[in-house]
């Protein structure tokens, strides 16, 4: 293979032996380590080119003329390639609706949109040639928030919509568009009602009621390795991609129409994923680096810097929500009303799907018998956003949760207890309707995460004097304990895990089984994206447990194999773990067919007992030994490819919003001691401890690193994470890490995990998906305690010096 | 491009004489980012890594000369007693990588208002010593060296060799506001050095004006109010009326824009904060040590 | 132009470089070390740092230029450095040794396709052991920068303070692990 850096198998055998619940180390972890593991931007091939994007400078506007004579003409440049250029009729795509452009055509919608793009034998020669493209722009007017959407004479962001539900329009839209009855502008990408009980009558039960309003920023993934890949163009006409993707097939049902191959000549083999966050569920460079490939007939590698990494993804939708609770005065919610505007940006992306998180999930872990829900997307000249962490639950729980802190105030209780007299349980109805039937421990785990040791108070003293690193502006000097205040405060939250609204999710698994140097050997095959959660260790643990070996080797993942569904909505150890685990099943009871077959004659237990697979051996479920797999299986080799769905889930309807959706949920909650210096309005989190309930942790250490990592990217957007658009243009002012501040390592504090394990017994060994509950409740949490030290309102976040300092 | 690697400073000289569009290069980290990204595309890199005595400084009777290059990390472990603002004002610089490699040189050539060196060379006093090869050497001192925005004084054919820094005769302190624990670009900043020798106050204020800039006004009233009350002599603390006028006319100083790292009324307001906090620091720090002394005699 | 280097104890050429071009550059692209990771590429996460005649520094700020005739350590000789340090053999100007990646091997290495590899057996610095065993490392982007700059702290400071610990590495970004396991690791590699 000429192409250096191809991931390869993973072999773990001598050093790690663990099945599921124990803490095994990572099988890429030593490559990891040594700098050997191969990321897609360590991807080098001989003769490869550089692939180069040039990218709108302005927001919204016709383009009136593109000159690439000059660029082409720039020695060391093989190909410029626009619109024009492209292959086939099949010129746009996306995860739900097909209406980005692989370049722009006639108009750009957002600032950053690819253009154009080049090939050159340096990534300089590359750049240089780009700037000298000359693309000339006419300015439209932006549209950038809800009123400039559904203005009487908004400009329609897709003025040629053709996704929208087919049937008789129920009204009129602008230009005769016709408009679905739960879409009601072009300009809205989807939108989700939901309404149980009669809201008007628990109304007037209602002893307080709390109204508010609510503004969250946009964060964005900021995974460290920016997108990346290397195309390789092979010799019966397709193209092989090395990819940093969350979702290989996904990628490779976008593609292939648009390079007019057939799937099976794109073949997509995942490079190494630096971070993920769902910034890589949509395509960003893919096609244009197979496009170059196709169209030079060279290796083609593109790798953003980070501030084309900051054009080259979707982000987590910014929001406005207006929230109204009331309760009785001791303490029972009689209703929630509320109504949720996500910026979709320019394009579609997974917008509609994050609307139905939202709606579905605005009353949070809390029982309330009636509810009036509207959330919707816009599409604005805005950044596109799409899928971050948290998905849509981040935003609301954010809101929800600061609506059950001006409730205990007004009511005079503490905010814990409120919540806990509120909180779900197992029975309790979605305001969707469904029944969570599966263990929801909110009040416990509020329970659990109050009942932890307290950090100490003015740790910061010393004989000799402040030491600034563990004061709010840490090294910056700002303060030696002048204004510091401190805070704490509570949150918790739910998410959903897996694919909802009858979306088919399902995970394919190969798994093999051989005998290699004397010993059993299983090994691995998915499409599974590793980003770093950990997923390849559970899957080694996975078939430990299941077929009794010590060595496993892990297949690099491709499209070799079926599907693996996304790196997203914390559903791999879930689904593809299911997965794995079933082909395992398969695969065991084959070894013991053979195994009868063989050595049957010779013991009567091959019939009569429950047989296991355990230490290379299969024994009886009463311990007995009755072969070495070695000996069974001799040179045979078994293998077993299988496809597992979670349980169906059906779709929201459009406008009541009843439905059962879901297919498991994931609750944490979170407690925030803060800092705060409030003439500077400099936040110091002290500590963020959590508790959540991982129904069964197939490796605890990964689950406590997911926890930590989750609570952090929540700490981040509660106190300086915002990606920032000037109103006016619709352009980005902040698109580098000089000033998209994400937390460093003085930012983040010391986070105790208590864990909790009650199994849901609709999934794989009771387990739960984890990797994104955390980042819900810690943001609210921070907040809550920054309100608790400054007593401000505080109804948007991030949280900036101004903000609490007046000074806005 | 083309890369220039003078041997010696003449040489460097020499070099930045026959190509005053030359831009200089020590520790990268403001030009190699422009270089990155593209933003900047010199026909000539002049080196000055080479150059040895850059990264040198010499402590005299009055001042340190600190070369254009010591890094910001050997400023922070060699030079906290001699220019104790300085030190402070180092150990904000982003982070311990870039502190290895960033010196004040740089800070200059840049002359960003957000530079961190520049509120403390402000406070404690300095000269920038530049030399070109045709007029030779000259120094520059520090209140006319920012020019405007990210201009200075420097001619197209001079290089900075060294600054001149008044070693420190008092107390001095240092405060920078941003909105992350470590590695963030000043918001605003703030040094404030007391003079007990010649029974002054000298403040520099960063990021909150086109250029870096001393709160004159504000010192004028604080050298007028110590002087006043006899505090230099007695001891006694500042009444917290004094500090917060001060605090104020500090912050009246700044001449700030809103931009996407803050507002301009947050600087204003930040700059009056820390100006009061760090005349507390000091004047309590001034306090102590005459009380030490005159414990000791 | 031209520039050579000692990297990882090895002498080492790369020609035809163009002048704007970083260390950084240098070494993952003409040199086959693409250990250090190009994350921001303005100094802002630390991906790359490594050791540049002893001193941890940026490698995507500093010209390549710059570096000629100078003496390099990046994460891939990590584990050497830290065994010669052990050895007392001194931490720095190892060039000649005849340890390390050879030259021919170090300008491209490869992760031949078909070959089972976690590297099990490999030797590890102490810093590699501990970020492996306690959990510090998910997508493993950061990883090599952290190491260079952890492995250094402990050079400097073999018993630091979480404090110490935490200004040393504040200039090294992580998204996946929120840190926790981080210092778990340096705490664990200072105890050992």
């Amino acid at each position: 293979m000429p192409t250096t850096g191809a991931p390869t198998k993973l072999t773990q055998g001598s050093q790690a032996r663990g099945g599921i619940g124990a803490s095994t180390l990572r099988p890429d972890g030593t490559l990891k380590v040594t700098g050997e593991f191969a990321f897609a931007s360590d991807m080098w091939h001989e003769d490869m080119l550089w692939g180069q994007t040039l990218r709108s400078t302005v927001a919204h506007a016709e383009i009136v003329s593109i000159d690439t004579s000059q660029a082409l003409a720039t020695p060391g440049v093989y190909a410029v390639m626009t619109y024009d250029d492209l292959p086939t009729d099949v010129r746009t795509y996306g995860l739900e609706i097909q209406d980005t452009p692989v370049l722009a055509h006639g108009k750009v919608r957002h600032h950053g949109e690819p253009v154009a793009l080049v090939a050159a034998d340096h990534p300089e020669t590359a750049r240089r040639a780009a700037a000298k493209i000359d693309v000339e722009y006419r300015e439209l007017p932006v549209i950038t928030d809800e009123a400039s959407a559904l203005a009487p004479d908004a400009v329609l962001v897709h003025e040629n919509r053709d996704d929208l539900p087919q049937g008789p329009p129920a009204s009129d839209g602008p230009g005769g568009t016709p408009i679905a009855g739960h879409v009601p502008h072009p300009n809205i990408v989807h939108r989700q009602p939901i309404v149980r009980g009669d809201v008007e009558a628990a109304r007037e039960r209602a002893d307080v009621i709390v109204e508010g309003e609510y503004t969250f920023g946009m964060q964005d993934q900021a995974f460290l390795g920016p997108e990346s890949g290397l195309a390789v163009p092979e010799e019966d006409g397709g193209v092989h991609l090395y990819i940093a993707t969350q979702w290989l097939h996904a990628d490779l049902r976008q593609i292939a129409p648009v390079l007019g191959l057939p799937e099976t000549k794109v073949r997509m083999t995942l490079a190494g994923v630096g971070g993920a966050f769902g910034g890589r569920e949509d395509l960003s460079m893919q096609i244009h680096a197979c496009l170059l490939a196709l169209r030079t007939g060279k290796p083609v590698k593109i790798v953003y810097n980070r501030f084309e990494s900051f054009f080259g993804h979707v982000h987590r939708h910014p929001a406005k929500l207006r929230y109204e609770h009331g309760a009785t005065k001791d303490g029972k919610l009689t209703h929630m009303k509320c109504r949720i505007v996500l910026d979709g940006g320019a394009y579609a992306s997974t917008s509609a799907a994050v609307v139905g998180n939202a709606s579905s999930l605005s009353a949070g872990p809390y029982a309330v018998d009636a509810v009036d829900i509207e959330a919707l997307a816009l599409y604005t000249n805005n950044p596109p956003c799409g899928a971050m962490r948290g998905f849509g639950a981040v935003q609301a729980c954010f809101a929800y949760e600061a609506q059950m802190d001006r409730l205990a105030q007004r009511l005079g209780l503490d905010p814990v207890e409120f919540r806990q007299l509120n909180a779900m349980e197992q029975g309790t109805l979605m305001p969707t309707g469904q029944p969570v039937d599966s263990p929801a421990p909110v009040a416990e785990l509020l329970r659990r995460v109050k009942a932890m040791p307290m950090p100490p108070e003015r740790d910061w003293e010393s004989s000799e004097g402040a030491d600034v690193r563990q004061l709010p502006g840490g090294l910056s000097n700002t303060t030696h304990g002048e204004g510091v205040v401190r805070g704490v405060g509570y949150a918790v939250g739910i998410k959903n895990v897996g694919f909802s609204e009858g979306f088919d999710d399902y995970s394919t698994a190969r798994v093999r089984m051989e005998v290699i140097g004397g010993e059993p050997v299983a090994t691995v095959h998915t499409a599974m994206a590793e980003v770093g959660q950990g997923g390849v260790t559970v899957h080694a643990q996975i078939a430990r447990t299941e077929l009794g070996v010590a060595q496993v080797t892990i297949h690099p993942a491709d499209t070799r194999v079926g599907s693996a569904g996304s790196t997203s909505a914390s559903r791999q150890t879930y689904v593809t773990g299911g997965a794995v685990k079933n082909a395992c099943e398969r695969v065991r009871e084959r070894v013991l067919e053979i195994g009868r077959r063989k050595f049957g004659s010779y013991h009567p237990a091959w019939a009569t007992a429950e047989l296991l697979l355990e230490h290379g051996r299969v024994v009886t479920d009463g311990g007995e030994i009755l072969a070495d797999l070695a000996d069974v299986l001799d040179d045979e080799v078994v293998e077993a490819e299988e496809e597992w769905r979670h349980r169906p889930t059906e779709p929201f309807d459009p406008h009541t919003g009843q439905g059962n959706g879901h297919v498991q949920y994931s609750f944490a909650a979170h407690r925030a001691v803060v800092d705060v210096d409030t003439e500077l309005g400099l936040v110091k989190v002290v500590e963020l401890a959590c508790a959540q309930d991982v129904g069964k942790a197939l490796n605890p250490l990964s689950v406590i690193g997911q926890i930590q990592g989750g609570t952090t990217q929540g700490l981040g957007i509660a106190v300086m994470e915002e990606i920032v658009v000037d109103p006016r243009t619709a352009k980005v002012r902040n698109p580098s890490f000089t000033d998209y501040l994400i937390p460093t390592i003085l930012d983040t504090p010391p986070m105790p995990v208590d864990v909790l394990e009650l199994a849901d017994e609709h999934a794989p060994y009771g387990l739960r998906g984890v990797g994104e509950a955390p980042t819900l409740s810690s943001t609210p949490a921070v907040l809550a305690a920054i309100r608790d030290a400054t007593g401000l309102e505080l109804n948007r976040t991030p949280v900036r010096p101004e903000h609490l300092t007046g000074t806005g | 491009m083309d890369f220039l690697r003078p041997a010696s400073w003449e040489e460097a000289l020499a070099a930045k004489a026959e190509h005053p569009a030359a831009v200089p290069i020590a520790g990268g980290t403001d030009v190699m980012v422009e270089i990155n990204f593209g933003h900047r595309r010199p026909d000539h890199l002049l080196d000055l890594n080479r150059i040895g005595e850059l990264a040198e400084w010499e402590s005299g009777a009055d001042s340190v000369r600190l070369g254009a290059s010591v890094p910001y990390a050997a400023i922070m472990e060699n030079l906290r007693a001699e220019l104790p603002g300085l030190a402070l004002a180092s150990h904000t610089v982003a982070s311990p990588q870039i502190r290895n490699r960033g010196g004040v040189g740089g800070n200059l050539g840049t002359a960003s208002p957000a530079g961190d060196a520049h509120p403390a060379l402000l406070a404690a006093g300095a000269e920038v010593e530049a030399e070109s090869a045709a007029r030779g050497s000259r120094r520059i001192p520090i209140d006319d060296f920012y020019t405007g925005v990210k201009r200075n004084a420097l001619a197209p054919d001079e290089l900075i060799r060294a600054v001149h820094i008044k070693k420190a005769d008092g107390p001095q302190q240092y405060s920078k506001v941003g909105t992350r624990n470590a590695m963030v670009i000043a918001v605003c900043a703030f040094g404030l050095a007391l003079h007990p020798a010649t029974r002054t106050v000298r403040t520099g204020i960063g990021s909150a004006a086109p250029t870096p800039v001393r709160a004159k006004t504000a010192e004028e009233f604080l050298n007028a109010a110590l002087e006043e009350d006899g505090l230099w002599d007695n001891g006694e603390t500042i009444t917290p009326s004094v500090a917060q006028r001060f605090a104020d006319l500090c912050a009246a100083a700044c001449n700030p824009i809103d931009d996407v790292r803050g507002t301009a009324g947050y600087r204003r307001r930040a700059v009056g904060v820390m100006a009061r906090r760090t005349l507390t620091w000091t004047w309590e720090s001034y306090r102590g040590t005459r009380r030490t002394l005159k414990g000791a005699a | 132009m031209r520039v050579s280097l000692t990297v990882n104890g090895r002498p080492q050429e790369a020609d035809d470089v163009w002048e704007g071009e970083s260390l950084l550059y240098v070494l993952r692209e003409r040199l086959g070390l693409p250990g250090s990771k190009n994350a921001c590429e303005q100094g802002e996460c630390g991906s790359c740092t490594v050791r540049l005649d002893g001193v941890p520094v940026c490698a995507c700020l500093v010209a390549a230029g710059q570096a000629e005739g100078r003496d390099v350590v990046t994460v891939e000789g990590l584990a050497d450095h830290a065994r010669q340090r052990a050895e007392g053999g001194g931490t720095r100007g190892t060039g000649g040794s005849e340890t390390g990646t050879p030259l021919r091997d170090a300008q491209r290495w490869k992760a031949e396709g078909g070959d089972s590899r976690t590297g099990e057996g490999t030797e590890l610095s102490p810093i590699q052991q501990a970020f492996l065993e306690a959990g510090a490392v998910q997508c493993g982007f950061c990883t090599p920068g952290l190491l260079v700059m952890a492995d250094e702290l402990l050079e400097r400071n073999p018993n630091p303070a979480d404090a110490d610990i935490r200004e040393a590495l504040c200039g090294n970004l992580c998204r996946c692990t929120g840190y926790e396991k981080i210092m778990d690791a340096v705490r664990l590699a200072a105890s050992r």
